[in-house]
């Protein structure tokens, strides 16, 4: 199963993420991440997709996607040559054990401790998903209080846009 | 010279954009939340004719089957809570076969939405997979504009349902109100020269051309075209269940419906191609059986206004995405004239097979109205203009096996959904769209879930004669039951007391019950001849199958032809 970034424009109003996610459901295809924010035009908002699936189950997306009439571009973007970034908050219980580990990974990771208290510590992760789940697996020893990530924002490199 | 706007309540907007976009006539039924637009109606009831329905659900159906007979946007209304679910059927069925549809139903005043209100429902939510697109009207001053998009989205393309859901308190508030032409659709991808040219090279090269028409075509209305490419290259046509009616079936080219009950020849002369041309057809299950199976040994070209149905069902070598019609008239003009007379003669064969399987089928019969005398007499007695409508079940099959059609937009049945009870208020639209005589073909099982329009039909003194062909069981659940599940009728034996004869003279009606096929030839003539509705309860035998049938899941090669060979499957 190989794993695809789409990237949807679609106008800025009432349902339609509704209408976006609906179709996901109704189609039976299964989805790892979604983010949606407003562009520099807030007329139009960005969604971006990433999931997992063979090329039949991709290509229907694609199509049944631009059928929505609030969907104005989509596009599949190049894995090549695609710039992906994740953010993650994750909390770990701030003991003497854990207090030293929690900074050299942070400071390796290039991620940044944002909360610090008696108890927990909040550390501020973004890359892409590789290194955010490296994190996670280097801290989940030390014990994970809870965590959240924004899933993945994706733009292709250089001048290639969305027509 | 720009038209003056005038100040005009949201209800005003909503019938004099209706007018604006060319609609005559709205089916619908009223309710405490629509009471603004039933009242605008009324008042604008010189121009606009309303058809009030027995239940939503028959509204919805009739503004379904308006559309398939007229190719305009079918209209419905009805107010929120119920009378909004009540059309969820009647839009699904319009979504699953592309039928042009605005429905507008109004919802409760925005002070109140979310709140659970009396009769509140998010009618948007729930028809967001079963419509093309969906509003939710917020602002008067978008309601206008809204309708026209409405209309512009369900005729566009591949056509479709688009509810429109508008609150009280937008049908009361008022603003300028400029009048517009109709809007047209959008403006479809015309297909590169390179794909033309690729399925021209198929062509040329096929040995056994089969044109596959679908629904598509049918509502495009390019017939001449079609039957054109067909003599040029020396192809058959068949069709789907929603093809029917697009070609005229005295063409000798034309074997008529493939796949599951489809004819023989047509079934298997789409078995036997080397190139199979798809136009507006989405091969559906039903048509195909098992896809691993289906047509291996033919390249398949396939034009389709909509991108998704491209390699959806069964992947195909050529896709063209885009104006189907104009796809079509450039391959007619690029393709080399052909001549196959190895094909015709296969065909040929497969055409005097499937005969043969029908007479003997006829010969064994042990009741004298079978199915076939039935409709023998039914086309004997239409003409071409005559209009048929049916529910769902093997009534359905019979009439797409039987019937013959010589125009287009004549024929309106649920192909997709599959929906029971669709058949009368469709029958109801189509005959207020033309005025033509319309002939119902329904089974006692489907005329019982929506017969409450006979009272429709009779108050608005439709010419619909409605045969009931009543074998007193769900005849072709009952026959998967006799094939698939040992005989073990659970639950399709209706075992009613129902006197379809006295229920439709309750409701007003003309009826009479018949059991020969001469009996049923002169009530049919009656029938037609009648002023108004005419119900014929039509008994036939219990144990008559919808034949031939590829079991489902099954190829070409499991094909019954025979009850017998049936009962030993």
């Amino acid at each position: 199963m190989k794993r695809y970034v789409i990237a949807i424009y679609v106008e800025n109003t009432y349902g339609v993420l509704t209408r976006v996610s609906g179709l996901f459901m109704r189609r039976g295809f299964n989805i790892d991440t979604l983010t949606v924010g407003e562009t520099d035009d807030p007329a139009y908002s960005r969604i971006t997709i990433t999931l997992g699936g063979d090329d039949y189950a991709r290509e229907q997306l694609i199509n049944q996607l631009k059928k929505l009439h609030n969907v104005k571009k989509v596009k599949l973007l190049q894995a090549d040559n695609t710039v992906e970034r994740e953010m993650m908050l994750i909390k770990i219980p701030n003991t003497p054990e854990n207090r030293s580990e929690v900074m050299a990974a942070a400071e390796i990771y290039r991620a940044k401790i944002i909360d610090y208290r008696t108890d927990t510590m909040c550390v501020e992760v973004t890359g892409d998903p590789a290194k955010v789940k490296a994190f996670i697996e280097v801290v989940k020893p030390l014990g994970i209080v809870e965590m959240c990530r924004t899933g993945v924002v994706a733009l292709e490199r250089s001048g290639s846009i969305m027509e | 010279m720009q038209t003056p706007a005038t100040k005009m309540t949201g209800s005003q907007i909503v019938i004099e954009t209706l007018i604006e976009q060319g609609v005559t006539d709205v089916f619908g039924y009223p309710g405490g939340q629509v009471l603004f637009i039933y009242d605008a109606l009324y008042q604008a009831s010189d121009r606009i004719n309303h058809v009030l329905a027995a239940h939503e659900q028959g509204a919805a159906h009739a503004a379904d089957g308006y559309s398939r007979v007229t190719g305009k946007v079918g209209v419905v209304i009805a107010t929120s809570g119920p009378g909004a679910t009540n059309l969820v059927t009647g839009i699904a069925t319009a979504m699953l076969d592309s039928v042009p549809m605005v429905a507008i139903t109004g919802n409760v005043p925005s002070s109140l939405i979310g709140k659970d209100s009396f009769q509140e429902i998010n009618i948007t939510g729930v028809t967001l997979p079963i419509t093309k697109h969906n509003y939710f009207v917020t602002d008067v001053n978008d309601l206008a504009d809204t309708i026209r998009e409405a209309f512009q989205i369900a005729k566009s393309g591949r056509p479709g349902p688009v509810l429109i859901d508008i609150p009280k308190d937008v049908q009361v508030a008022e603003c300028d109100f400029i009048p517009q032409g109709v809007v047209e659709a959008y403006p479809q991808d015309e297909v590169s020269d390179e794909a033309i040219d690729q399925a021209v090279e198929l062509i040329n090269a096929a040995r056994k051309p089969y044109i596959y028409i679908g629904g598509g075509a049918a509502s495009v209305g390019m017939s001449q075209d079609i039957m054109a490419l067909a003599e040029k290259i020396d192809a058959c046509i068949g069709c789907s269940f929603m093809g029917l009616s697009a070609i005229p079936h005295s063409y000798e080219r034309f074997l008529g419906m493939q796949g599951m009950h489809g004819q023989y020849a047509s079934s298997m002369a789409n078995k036997e191609a080397d190139l199979i041309i798809g136009v507006g057809v989405r091969f559906s299950d039903r048509a195909t059986g098992n896809t691993a199976k289906y047509a291996k040994g033919a390249k398949i070209i396939q034009l389709d206004a909509d991108l998704a149905e491209i390699n959806k069902n069964i992947p195909v070598d050529v896709g063209l995405i885009g104006d189907i019609a104009s796809s079509f008239s450039r391959i007619l003009q690029r393709c080399q004239p052909q001549s196959h007379p190895e094909w015709q003669e296969q065909i040929a064969a497969l055409k005097a097979e499937g005969k043969r399987i029908s007479d003997l089928a006829e010969q064994k019969a042990t009741v004298p109205l079978t199915p076939k005398k039935l409709f023998d007499a039914i086309n004997a007695v239409k003409d071409a203009r005559t209009i048929i409508a049916t529910d769902v079940g093997q009534h359905q099959m019979w009439t797409a096996q039987h019937v013959t059609f010589e125009q287009p937009r004549r024929f309106a049945s649920s192909g997709g959904l599959g929906t029971m009870g669709y058949g009368l208020g469709a029958a109801i639209g189509a005959a207020v769209a033309t005025g033509d005589r319309t002939v119902l073909i329904t089974g006692d099982g489907s005329f019982g879930m929506n017969l409450n329009e006979l009272a429709t039909a009779v108050s608005y003194n439709l010419p619909i004669t409605i045969v009931v062909v009543n074998n007193g069981v769900l005849g072709m659940v009952r026959q998967w039951q006799t094939l698939f599940y040992g005989q073990r009728y659970s639950s399709t034996v209706l075992n009613r007391k129902t006197d379809f004869v006295k229920l439709a003279e309750a409701f007003g009606a003309c009826a009479q019950r018949v059991d020969t096929p001469e009996a049923f030839r002169k009530a049919f003539e009656e029938a037609m001849q009648h002023d108004g509705p005419y119900l014929i309860d039509t008994i036939i035998d219990m144990d008559e199958f919808v034949l031939p049938m590829l079991p489902p899941g099954g190829s070409i090669e499991d094909m019954i032809t025979t009850k017998e060979q049936g009962a030993n499957k």
